[in-house]
């Protein structure tokens, strides 16, 4: 167990994280992510004052959908990227990461201008579990009425799982088809063990309950960006390749002055992907070397157990951003080298 | 629990040493490669190489995390287990046997006996534990 941003959880369950990264690729995962924050915003302006502080554009949500985004600050970097779901005009949920729940909640807070809107933190009303892999839906289906197969990417619904009071949206952080189910806090053991049973846990090809280290390879191989790595108050979205999540033709919002100037500028570093092609294992915060020169920093370095090659995200100078750049990793005084990649690394079979 | 071989010396980095004659065989415990998970790459030194007690000569990585070994005694290496590059997973299904790490002509012989014995290190992991 360690303490993520306050809560005692497990790196790996006794399968060993390489099995568990298989596992959800070949099968299907189970994960706790009941530390992840959720802030409701209520009122009649709940769209207007989201669209406002964040850099997706909230309006083109319809009800029962959800979209990636980010809080950002006025010089276009990101407090915390987060999930918007919309229930009504009038009822929004974010959804945000565990260690940056009470710093987004100040901002958001902050943030307030004459918008009617009633903001409640209830992060710990909720529990969540994440059931991931190509066998997630019909696991999930045995515990629920909701026509599950009928839901689209990114979409969600309230309903029963096991006669729990639930939401269910499917959306993931590994790069699968799966869900997320959002459950009062007291019924998150009755739900893990229950989706346990329905997956057959326990057999070779049973569902397998996952630990932070496979969540986070997963999402490396997927391409998907961890905040505090890839993203934090001094990387700008442009930067980190999140173009998309920014609608900067939606109207005013916070740093979008910054990201059009940006945009016509040009971003001076870049984030890239890369796959180690030599022996070695790049990791987090090492230097990246291009003509001998230090020029970037690796933000999330790991083995990729599903491809079984060595990959992480760096930003480097925008010069050298093209795939098939050649760079080098300093592994610990070891010059390790490594070429840009597309991302994301793996792809699903759709 | 951990298996914990009797006629092996043991450091409180988590390596053991198996005492051929002046010559040390060294590799990482039981104990160690489970609470490291799944190893995925061994660096290790060149024969020849000396190291002094206590002295990093290499690393172990997990999925998650890069793990220094150091040598619980000084010397100059003799052989390497090379097949450790292709199959760092050996670290994991057989630490004191395939899962070697190095072999050392020691310097000074004397040193294993600051080591703790079986019943020591078991304890001392117990603590750790705790």
């Amino acid at each position: 167990m360690v303490d993520f941003g306050g809560w005692d959880m497990p790196v790996q369950y006794p399968a060993g994280t390489i099995e568990e990264h298989l596992r959800t690729r070949t099968h299907s995962g189970l994960f706790d992510v009941s530390h992840m924050g959720e802030i409701e915003v209520r009122g009649s302006d709940a769209i207007l004052f989201v669209n406002r502080i964040t850099s997706n554009d909230v309006t083109k949500l319809v009800d029962g959908q959800a979209q990636y985004s980010a809080l950002t600050t006025p010089f276009g970097t990101v407090i915390d990227d987060l999930l918007v779901y919309r229930f009504s005009s009038h009822h929004l949920l974010l959804v945000v990461n565990a260690g940056t729940t009470e710093k987004d909640w100040d901002w958001i807070n902050s943030h307030r201008a004459n918008e009617t809107v009633d903001l409640t933190n209830v992060s710990s009303d909720y529990c969540q579990l994440a059931l991931q892999g190509p066998e997630a839906l019909g696991i999930l289906q045995k515990l629920t009425d909701l026509p599950l197969a009928e839901m689209k990417y990114y979409h969600f619904s309230p309903g029963t799982v096991d006669g729990v009071a639930s939401i269910v949206s499917r959306t993931g952080y590994t790069g699968e088809d799966g869900f997320e189910v959002y459950a009062p806090a007291a019924r998150a053991e009755q739900l893990w063990n229950q989706i346990l049973d329905a997956g057959n846990a326990g057999s070779n090809t049973g569902v397998l309950p996952c630990g932070l280290a496979a969540r986070n390879t997963l999402r490396l191989e997927a391409g998907l960006a961890l905040y505090g790595h890839e993203i934090d108050e001094t990387t700008t979205l442009l930067e980190a390749n999140l173009g998309w999540i920014c609608k900067l033709d939606k109207g005013d919002f916070v740093g979008r002055q910054q990201l059009v100037q940006q945009k016509e500028e040009g971003v001076r570093s870049k984030l890239v992907g890369f796959e180690v092609t030599e022996r070695g294992i790049a990791r987090d915060g090492q230097d990246v070397v291009i003509n001998d020169r230090k020029a970037g920093r690796v933000t999330s370095g790991s083995p990729a157990p599903y491809l079984k090659k060595n990959i992480g995200f760096a930003y480097v100078p925008a010069e050298f951003a093209s795939a098939g750049q050649e760079i080098k990793i300093d592994v610990r005084g070891r010059l390790v080298s490594a070429q840009v990649v597309k991302t994301p690394f793996y792809k699903r079979h759709r | 629990m951990a298996n914990v071989p009797e006629d092996l010396h043991y450091s409180k980095d988590h390596e053991w040493v198996r005492v051929e004659g002046d010559q040390a065989v060294i590799g990482i415990t039981d104990y160690a490669q489970n609470s490291l998970g799944d190893v995925v790459y061994v660096e290790l030194p060149k024969s020849g190489e000396e190291f002094a007690t206590n002295e990093s000569f290499g690393s172990v990585e997990s999925v998650k995390a890069v793990s220094e070994v150091f040598t619980p005694v000084s010397g100059a290496v003799v052989t390497i287990n090379d097949s450790l590059a292709d199959e760092p997973e050996k670290v994991n299904s057989d630490p004191y046997g395939e899962g070697w790490m190095i072999r050392v002509r020691m310097a000074n012989p004397g040193e294993v006996d600051s080591l703790l014995t079986a019943a020591e290190y078991e304890d001392f992991t117990k603590a750790e534990t705790e």
